[in-house]
């Protein structure tokens, strides 16, 4: 009954079969790209509905509730509007600077995902330079900011994106020696050695050890995206939507995927180095749970408890939004350079000697 | 070992043209009817006067070269951090001289002020 199927099958194993072997790594590591991009975007775009229907709630309004069964078709929507909006480019404007920038933000907010563990062995490129690789990859995005803003010539997507650019390498710094700190406590820059590192029990996890690291992490990551309460650089009430004030159409919109797309990363970020990736909190409980049928596929670790920890983050990010009215901007620089930079240089110097020490009250880890 | 690496590259790849593709495609979609109206720099209404590239706060700067000090510093941190249970107290002492010695330049910068926006 089947038999054409299976025939189909066997022809299409066949094929791939005889490409040769780089041909079909190649094929086979797209494929992967593809199952895992694909999620991706439809987090980003459920992410958005995420943050209208919970501000919505939040501030007593139903948010979008017209497309769909209670509006849950508004980011299909709103991505098909987009794509057919005309995208304008200024007289004025550098033309081919001006397109290359959108584009120069979304592939670096993409490529980090290669390296993110989902659950042991479950990710796309296991190298052993992970978090290095992350550090440099998510330091590229500002490029794309800061040229858009140029090549805009337009003036508040200039002061935008000097805003930006100031405030993005202001937390780097802060983000970075957070990173360091990780990599004390872990001993290895493999994003999946560190999360094992961490296993034990809820305890384990380095958001304990490493708290006031963990909190700056976060804070910067904040900051790092340009979400509310530290986004100057787009304020609307300030400088309209400042670097991207030229942009419509398809060339915003991949703007709007980068932002969002960051937002996830640094929630999974979060989620790997200091909650414990997809470590359960259960774990210490006695082996008899785990050998339950389904319970202890629950309680046990997986990649389910990662997307729940991401989804913690992210819910923080729109939480803060909705709670938080905007810093200024010399308060943003405040809090990073004088706040922030001085605690993590002391605290890695404290976590130095507590390693070497072996100190257990909270170090019992290492 | 190396060839980890490739799948990191493709999806470089991979990236950029998802990029690409998705502009591409937006101007195909889409129509396009420009006006000298429309196609002018955005200036709440207002005529553009002067050009947009105008003179920013020399404060950016300070913030660039700052950067990049402590940046490299922390490029410089992270081969030490991962070897640090291995090379013990003598590692440990030789970064935080190092870490000393670039804090009193921070300090130093501080009390000149260039950490001050207002």
């Amino acid at each position: 009954m089947f038999d054409w199927f299976f025939n189909f099958i066997n022809w299409l194993v066949a094929i791939y079969e005889s490409w040769p072997l780089g041909v079909q790594i190649t094929f086979m590591t797209l494929v992967k790209i593809v199952a895992l991009m694909a999620p991706l975007m439809v987090c980003v775009a459920y992410l958005t509905f995420a943050e209208r229907k919970i501000i919505g709630y939040m501030q007593s309004r139903l948010g979008p509730n017209r497309v769909g069964p209670r509006g849950w078709l508004q980011p299909i929507a709103d991505a098909v509007k987009l794509m057919f909006k005309e995208i304008i480019i200024p007289t004025g404007s550098n033309k081919y600077l001006f397109l290359i920038s959108p584009i120069l933000s979304i592939a670096p907010a993409l490529a980090v995902w290669a390296v993110i563990p989902f659950n042991d062995g479950m990710v796309l490129a296991d190298i052993n330079a992970g978090l290095l690789y992350v550090l440099a990859v998510t330091s590229l995005g500002v490029y794309g900011v800061i040229i858009a803003g140029w090549a805009s010539n337009s003036k508040y997507a200039l002061l935008g994106a000097m805003r930006i650019g100031a405030q993005i390498v202001a937390y780097e710094i802060a983000m970075g020696f957070a990173l360091v700190g990780v990599l004390m406590a872990a001993g290895s820059l493999n994003l999946g050695e560190i999360v094992k590192g961490q296993s034990g029990s809820i305890f384990h996890w380095y958001w304990l050890p490493l708290l006031p690291l963990f909190l700056i992490y976060f804070i910067s990551g904040v900051a790092e995206t340009n979400r509310a309460p530290f986004d100057v650089a787009e304020g609307e009430s300030e400088i309209v939507a400042g670097f991207h004030v030229e942009y419509s159409g398809m060339a915003f919109a991949v703007f709007f995927l980068a932002e969002y797309a960051n937002m996830i990363l640094i929630a999974a970020l979060a989620a790997i180095m200091f909650l414990g990736g997809w470590l359960s909190p259960f774990q210490g409980l006695p082996e008899a749970v785990f050998a339950v049928p389904v319970l202890g596929a629950v309680l046990g670790g997986g990649i389910h408890w990662l997307l729940i920890k991401m989804s913690f983050f992210l819910f923080c990010f729109l939480w803060f939004r909705a709670t938080f009215p905007r810093y200024r901007y010399d308060q943003i620089m405040r809090l990073g350079w004088k706040v922030f930079i001085p605690i993590t240089i002391i605290w890695l110097l404290v976590l130095g000697l507590m390693i070497l020490g072996n100190v257990p009250p909270w170090w019992s880890a290492a | 070992m190396l060839e980890n690496y490739l799948p990191v590259l493709i999806f470089m790849i991979v990236g950029l043209a998802v990029g690409a593709i998705m502009i591409v495609l937006g101007f195909a979609l889409s129509t396009s009817k420009p006006d000298s109206e429309k196609l002018s720099p955005y200036e709440c209404g207002f005529e553009a006067f002067e050009d947009a590239r105008m003179k920013f706060d020399v404060r950016y700067y300070l913030v660039a070269i700052l950067f990049i000090l402590f940046d490299l510093e922390i490029a410089f941190l992270f081969p030490w951090a991962v070897v640090l249970e291995k090379i013990g107290m003598f590692g440990y002492i030789a970064m935080a001289i190092f870490l000393g010695i670039l804090v009193i330049g921070f300090i130093y910068e501080w009390k000149k002020g260039a950490l001050e926006w207002e």
